[in-house]
């Protein structure tokens, strides 16, 4: 029986914990009677046979629709979307759940005589996949079913001949998707539910679409008005997604089938990072000063060459297939078994440690802007309720803020750092002064189409995923990092984590209470 | 690491709160003798445990849960022959000096069986292992009290060798107990079992306890009832040392299992109270004295302590200061 998450009260018998800091790990010994730490639940146990639990929820679909196979017909036009490389983290063993969906789709697509059937990766504004990263996500027997002939297509958003507008939301939403996929008898959309964000109506919406649709959840006044991204009631971010999708779905037949997954993230070698650090073993203590001093001694591309190259042992937990939002429901219950933690109240300071991987780095950089939007928008944002940190406290982020990006991924980036940065931090400028600029800049646009290359608006979508918490919290502080790349960001670096909490103190007085969000492995507090 | 001194102006202040990092465990610099624990830090040495944090019974594998699998293995079992003809019945020779009756009434049945004796000293179970023939003895597991016996892993691994110990609770009911015993028995294992629970607290006899008549009912196997004579004087509870005497050990015939552990409780108490009259007087008086129902009941008198105290003759320690040469050989006699 896996134990839930819990709080732990730091007191003087408590071990330093561990801390993530990028391509390595820090052990710190928080503030005695006045800190905690946010533990996650345990990884839950597994479906037994996850194929046979796929192909009873396709036969068995939630909400109003029919059992997948009586969807299916000779001469139909079928095309299968699934979520690109961004899920799950860091990338799970093979099979993924993707193949393992798809060939159970493929297999009753067969058996209908159903011919005209197209893959779909839904890259929304993100990079291309790679063709090794394809046939990771896919399986070698889907991958090579379909790419050769041109049947395996990846999302573009900036391709005018690809896409459609099929209408407009009663907010002016523009809806304008994928044109295989508007012109398909039905969208069968395959997901991986990593957090509580992903799925639904966001799915399609994101994945599918073009920047049109896309900017309007994917801006300031949405991110700042979302409490939290992981709470989707509470999301204006979802409630936009969920309009253009509903819109979507008055068009077009979507089968939606989500899966999600244990929080197993590191292969047993690793059990230390999954473990609490006072019933850390013999072999535990080893591998981590194996592990932290091996990284310490390689050179920062080889360190990353070695962490991205970690495959996580996740299993799936559940798989529901039918209609969106029935299915929806469904999943975020399933998530929320496996990661939702109690905690009580908020506190002065709050401390984020980030691992060397998020979802627009994988076989990446983990640039300064990637550091800001994963800190403060994905790590901020995961609650229920309210932040882990007071209105005003200080967020204390633990990376190594390499001043270093990733020319083929991340060109916008880098002129986004040297040219945006420097002149305004504040998102609505940004948002007013240089969105268009960027989200129709043809270089940009060239490379997001033919090499492989994040959309150009992506790097200010990462300033603006990072809103919410520039506004909530009075000081940013990130340890370890590069002092320029900090200093840019509008941040106050510190180099240890000692400096950071006395620092802290000059923003919300003495002896702050200081809450420690250990992760991963991934949860979701449930503040009250 | 939180234990380095910032090059902040204020860490020297920061550094002496109370709680922070700097703050050392009182046991960090124990001299390294001192239980053995090295002065090593996390990650180094071992972690400490938040006081906040429950520690989990840790479950043990000795008392109920000690495996004795590897004791019945055919190379062990060969050990303990050895040992038993070398070391047990030498030193039990020695010491107890058996005689033996009654080994005639059950060689013509079949294997296995339950062997139930009064219990009055930790010679006895050594005792019947170096008396019983070979046929039987390979093949016996002796139950054995799970908290004196396998409370400690070398006593376990002694016991399970040296007699083929199995632990058993005898404090309550315990299925995981009573289930192993049967699973032996199912396994053609012959069981010793003493079903008064302990070692006489006085010299006389117990109640017994129905485990002994439970594991023949459910495994329908006989009991075979076993009167040892002789070793509470050598070797009684609480005693400190090992006095050397004569014993005799007597079987009796196999009792049928009955479907009604409760009567087969009472057969096996009243045979072994037979076979006690048997031992001391002779075999024609005790069966004269069981059909007229007036056995002498095995639990002594019913009085008070001093008396049936009193009824078991002199005490060991009297018989060895009788004996010793300091007392009884002495030439030329003292004065």
């Amino acid at each position: 029986m896996p134990r839930p998450g819990f709080v732990l009260e730091v007191d003087r018998s408590t071990p330093p914990v561990l801390i993530w800091h990028g391509e390595g790990f820090r052990l710190e010994r928080l503030p005695a009677e006045r800190s905690r730490v946010v533990y996650a639940p345990e990884p839950l146990e597994p479906l037994g046979d996850p194929d046979a639990a796929i192909r009873r929820a396709l036969l068995n679909p939630l909400g109003d629709v029919s059992p997948l196979p009586e969807l299916l017909h000779a001469g139909m036009r079928l095309t299968i979307a699934f979520d690109d490389l961004s899920l799950p983290l860091p990338p799970m063993r093979r099979p993924d759940n993707r193949q393992r969906v798809i060939e159970a789709v493929l297999h009753m697509a067969a058996a209908a005589g159903v011919d005209d059937v197209v893959l779909i990766a839904a890259l929304g504004l993100h990079r291309r996949m790679t063709d090794a990263e394809l046939r990771h996500a896919l399986g070698d027997r889907v991958f090579d079913a379909f790419s050769p002939s041109g049947k395996l297509l990846q999302h573009d958003a900036e391709d005018p001949t690809a896409l459609v507008m099929v209408g407009m939301t009663d907010h002016g939403e523009d809806v304008e998707v994928n044109r295989r996929v508007a012109e398909s008898d039905l969208l069968v959309y395959v997901n991986i539910n990593l957090v509580t964000m992903d799925g639904g109506h966001k799915s399609t919406s994101t994945g599918l679409m073009s920047y049109r649709s896309v900017r309007h959840h994917h801006n300031v006044h949405a991110l700042q008005h979302s409490r939290s991204l992981m709470d989707r009631p509470n999301s204006e971010l979802h409630s936009s997604a969920w309009r253009i999708g509903r819109l979507l779905n008055e068009h077009i037949k979507v089968f939606q089938i989500e899966t999600t997954l244990n929080n197993d993230a590191f292969p047993s070698q690793m059990a230390f990072l999954q473990k609490r650090e006072w019933e850390w073993s013999v072999r535990d203590r080893a591998t981590f000063l194996a592990a932290s001093k091996g990284a310490e001694a390689l050179s920062p591309a080889a360190r990353r060459s070695v962490f991205q190259s970690i495959l996580a042992p996740h299993q799936m937990t559940s798989v529901q297939a039918g209609e969106v939002e029935a299915v929806h429901t469904s999943t975020i219950a399933n998530l929320h078994r496996q990661q939702l933690v109690d905690v009580e109240g908020q506190s002065d300071v709050v401390i984020f440690g980030l691992p060397h991987i998020g979802p627009y780095n994988v076989g990446s950089i983990m640039n300064p802007l990637l550091v800001m939007c994963f800190g403060l928008g994905y790590y901020f944002n995961f609650y229920i309720g309210k932040p882990l940190v007071r209105p005003g406290g200080v967020v204390i982020i633990s990376h190594p803020t390499p001043l270093a990006f990733h020319p083929v991924h991340h060109p916008s980036y880098i002129d986004f750092f040297d040219e945006v940065l420097p002149t305004t931090r504040d998102p609505l400028e940004i948002e007013k002064l240089y969105e268009e600029r960027f989200a129709t800049d043809e270089w940009y646009r060239h490379l997001y189409r033919t090499s492989y290359a994040f959309h150009g608006v992506h790097a200010l979508y990462m300033w603006y995923w990072g809103a919410h918490a520039l506004d909530y919290a009075g000081s940013v502080i990130i340890v370890g990092g590069n002092n320029k790349a900090v200093r840019r960001m509008g941040f106050r670096p510190a180099t240890t984590m000692a400096d950071a909490l006395e620092m802290a103190e000059d923003k919300v007085g003495r002896d702050p209470s200081v809450t420690y969000f250990r992760c991963p492995p991934i949860m979701l507090p449930h503040v009250h | 690491m939180s234990t380095e001194r910032s090059s902040h102006p204020h860490a020297a202040a920061w550094h002496s709160k109370p709680g922070y990092a700097s703050l050392k465990r009182p046991t960090d610099w124990l001299p390294a003798v001192r239980g053995l624990r090295l002065p090593l830090r996390f990650p180094f040495g071992a972690p400490t445990w938040p006081t906040s944090v429950p520690r989990p019974r840790k479950q043990s594998d000795l008392g109920v849960s000690y495996d004795t699998e590897w004791a019945r293995r055919y190379p062990v079992r060969l050990a303990r022959a050895a040992y038993t003809e070398l070391v047990t019945r030498p030193v039990l020779s020695a010491v107890a000096r058996p005689s033996v009756a009654g080994l005639d009434r059950f060689e013509n049945i079949e294997g296995p069986v339950i062997f139930a004796a009064n219990h009055c000293s930790h010679l006895d179970t050594p005792l019947i292992l170096s008396v019983l023939p070979d046929r039987w003895r390979h093949k016996l597991v002796t139950l054995a009290a799970a908290d004196y016996f396998f409370d400690s892993r070398l006593k376990a691994m002694y016991f399970a060798f040296s007699l083929n110990a199995v632990p058993i609770d005898r404090v309550r009911t315990n299925r995981e107990s009573a289930e192993r015993a049967e699973r032996l028995i199912a396994g053609g294992w012959n069981l010793l079992i003493f079903p008064e629970g302990g070692r006489s607290p006085d010299g006389w006899g117990q109640e017994h306890r129905g485990g002994a008549a439970w594991l023949a009912s459910r495994s329908g196997r006989p009991v075979v009832p076993v009167h040892i004579k002789g070793t509470g004087r050598l070797w009684p509870r609480k005693a400190k040392r090992v006095y050397t005497g004569r014993t005799t050990v007597t079987f009796g015939a196999p009792i049928a299992p009955d479907p009604a552990p409760r009567q087969l409780v009472s057969r096996l108490e009243d045979a072994i109270a037979v076979l006690a009259d048997e031992a001391s007087t002779d075999w024609w008086s005790a069966r004269q004295r069981a059909a007229a129902g007036q056995t002498p009941p095995l639990r002594g008198p019913d009085a008070a302590a001093w008396r049936r105290a009193w009824a078991l003759g002199p005490s060991p320690k009297d018989r060895a200061r009788k004996r010793s040469p300091a007392d009884e050989k002495r030439w030329p006699p003292k004065p």
